[in-house]
């Protein structure tokens, strides 16, 4: 078994932003995670890299308690187990090359990174990476003179930096035109596909988790209260998780540009 | 109109009030003086008019001068040099420690902000008499007392800095497993460098001034020259208008360079974020 929740909370004062979460993954899959803004998604990713510590709960990856580890250990957990933002968080006034380094912080001496001295194998190999995503032209630029789209696929480029088992996406289109979200999306399934990573996205849209991902599972005010294939999730289902009524639509909220021939003018 | 003359009698009192207490306190201070507060008023532009006369008088031999003292200016800058540098790297330390979500260790914050506090409190004249008595005369007790209060006060305007640096990228370097010197040096130094710079600048301005000063306690540089050279009767008035020139004039163009850096630094990238 390779990834294991078992009741995973986080309280913050009386609220429950993540409550007794609880699911498995057998083998590395894209998993999409939905539900309405507050759901507690970004919690818990963010309690699994580990930037918020959990409340109460095991999160077990190959038979080691994640939600233990300190100091060193910690650090080496997120070493493997990549996390992209919804708002990139790149070092705005680096180049972009050595922000994609940045992915190797944890296995270089602090020394030698402090002076930005990184191994030329590295630097050929965080090329080799933004050629993959398509912005290697780019990698002499400061990260901010970026558009969006390709920040975010800097921030890819330094979590695959990190070789990492998990990569973690915490809404990576959420702030970004449905031309660059179809670009990031698609770099997304074509690690998991390619490099066999397990990929968790949280998504803000039905139709992106539909497309790209394996498995759904649906959270409404910190509890996961859908579990399953795209398939399985209907209309019904997604009103559920976003308590939402009749008047629901999916095109509606949808940011992909087919789901607008859908829409009656 | 009652509430209107009340405020006005107030505001009466008040000033009479002052006035007594300045004149009272005028009184007493004259009387304590040695010499005659009023008597040497009259003597007042007695001391300067020798100095710029005997000075002018003279005039030949100051570019001579001027080759005689530049030793002891460059030895007050570099005391000021490097007790900059010194304070500013303590400082930079200090200040990412006392920086609300930026520090190693958070329930350390009021330490070190108090740390800070102490050191900025003390003046560089005071640590630099005691340092004289331990180490004796020289320009080391002048540059470790100047180092000590440039440590408090940079550290203080740095953690000012510190607290509008975006902590998005410190998020990001986090998630990747970096350390917390990697996350300052990597994630908060790229974004604060730039107002650092300019505030350690400034400091270095301020401190030639006080390593001038720090040479009357016999610190050595320019300050223990000019305190030779100053003293009445002993006909070196040219030498003390040649030091305060040499002074003036370093003082001078050290703030307009580091004005002209600083403008770059703090205007030429703001348009960059």
């Amino acid at each position: 078994m390779l990834l294991s929740v078992e009741n995973v909370t986080k309280t913050f004062g009386q609220n429950n932003a993540v409550d007794s979460a609880t699911f498995t993954v057998e083998r590395p899959a894209m998993i999409g995670i939905i539900g309405r803004s507050g759901a507690g998604k970004s919690t818990f990713l963010r309690m699994m890299n580990r930037l918020t510590d959990a409340t109460s709960g095991v999160l077990k990856f190959d038979g080691r308690d994640i939600l233990q580890l300190k100091g060193a250990a910690k650090r080496a957990w997120q070493s493997d187990c990549a996390m992209i933002f919804q708002q990139f968080n790149l070092v705005p006034r680096m180049d972009v090359v050595s922000n994609v380094l940045h992915g190797t912080l944890n296995k270089r001496s602090t020394v030698a990174t402090m002076f930005n001295l990184f191994p030329q194998s590295d630097i050929h190999m965080a090329i080799e990476i933004l050629d993959r995503l398509g912005i290697a032209e780019q990698a002499p630029k400061r990260a901010e003179a970026l558009s969006g789209g390709q920040q975010q696929r800097v921030a890819i480029a330094r979590a695959l930096m990190q070789d990492p088992k998990i990569i973690l996406a915490d809404e990576p289109i959420a702030s970004l035109d449905p031309m660059n979200a179809q670009v990031v999306m698609d770099a997304l399934r074509r690690i998991h596909e390619e490099d066999g990573r397990m990929v968790i996205a949280n998504l803000h849209t039905l139709d992106t988790a539909r497309r790209y991902c394996d498995r759904v599972i649906g959270m409404r005010d910190g509890r996961i209260v859908f579990d399953g294939t795209p398939d399985q999730l209907t209309t019904g289902a997604a009103r559920d998780i976003y308590g939402a009524d009749a008047s629901f639509s999916e095109a509606a909220t949808s940011t992909s540009i087919d789901a607008l021939e859908g829409v009656p003018a | 109109m009652a509430q209107l003359r009340q405020r006005q009698l107030y505001s009466g009192v008040t000033l009479l009030v002052f006035v007594l207490v300045m004149v009272s306190g005028f009184n007493l201070a004259a009387d304590r003086n040695g010499g005659s507060f009023w008597g040497g008023l009259k003597n007042f532009f007695d001391y300067p008019s020798e100095v710029v006369g005997e000075a002018a008088e003279k005039a030949a031999e100051l570019p001579a001068h001027f080759k005689t003292f530049f030793p002891a200016l460059v030895e007050t800058i570099n005391i000021a040099g490097v007790s900059t540098l010194i304070g500013a790297l303590l400082a930079i330390m200090l200040s990412l420690l006392s920086t609300r979500g930026l520090a190693r260790w958070p329930r350390m914050i009021f330490f070190f902000r108090r740390v800070m506090d102490i050191m900025r409190a003390i003046p560089e004249i005071v640590i630099a008499l005691i340092l004289i008595f331990v180490l004796g005369g020289g320009p080391v007790p002048a540059m470790i007392a100047i180092a000590f209060h440039t440590t408090g006060a940079l550290g203080k305007l740095f953690s000012e800095v510190n607290e509008n640096a975006d902590l998005k990228p410190v998020d990001g370097l986090s998630s990747v497993g970096a350390n917390w010197t990697q996350r300052m040096m990597l994630g908060v130094v790229p974004q604060v460098a730039p107002n650092w710079l300019s505030y350690a600048l400034l400091r270095f301005e301020i401190n030639i001034r006080a390593s001038a000063i720090l040479g009357f306690v016999g610190a050595g540089g320019l300050g223990y020259e000019l305190k030779n050279a100053i003293s009445w009767g002993q006909g070196k008035f040219d030498e003390a208008g040649a030091i305060f020139l040499l002074l003036f004039l370093t003082i001078v163009v050290v703030d307009q360079v580091s004005s002209h850096f600083r403008n770059k630094l703090t205007h030429g990238s703001a348009g960059g974020h």
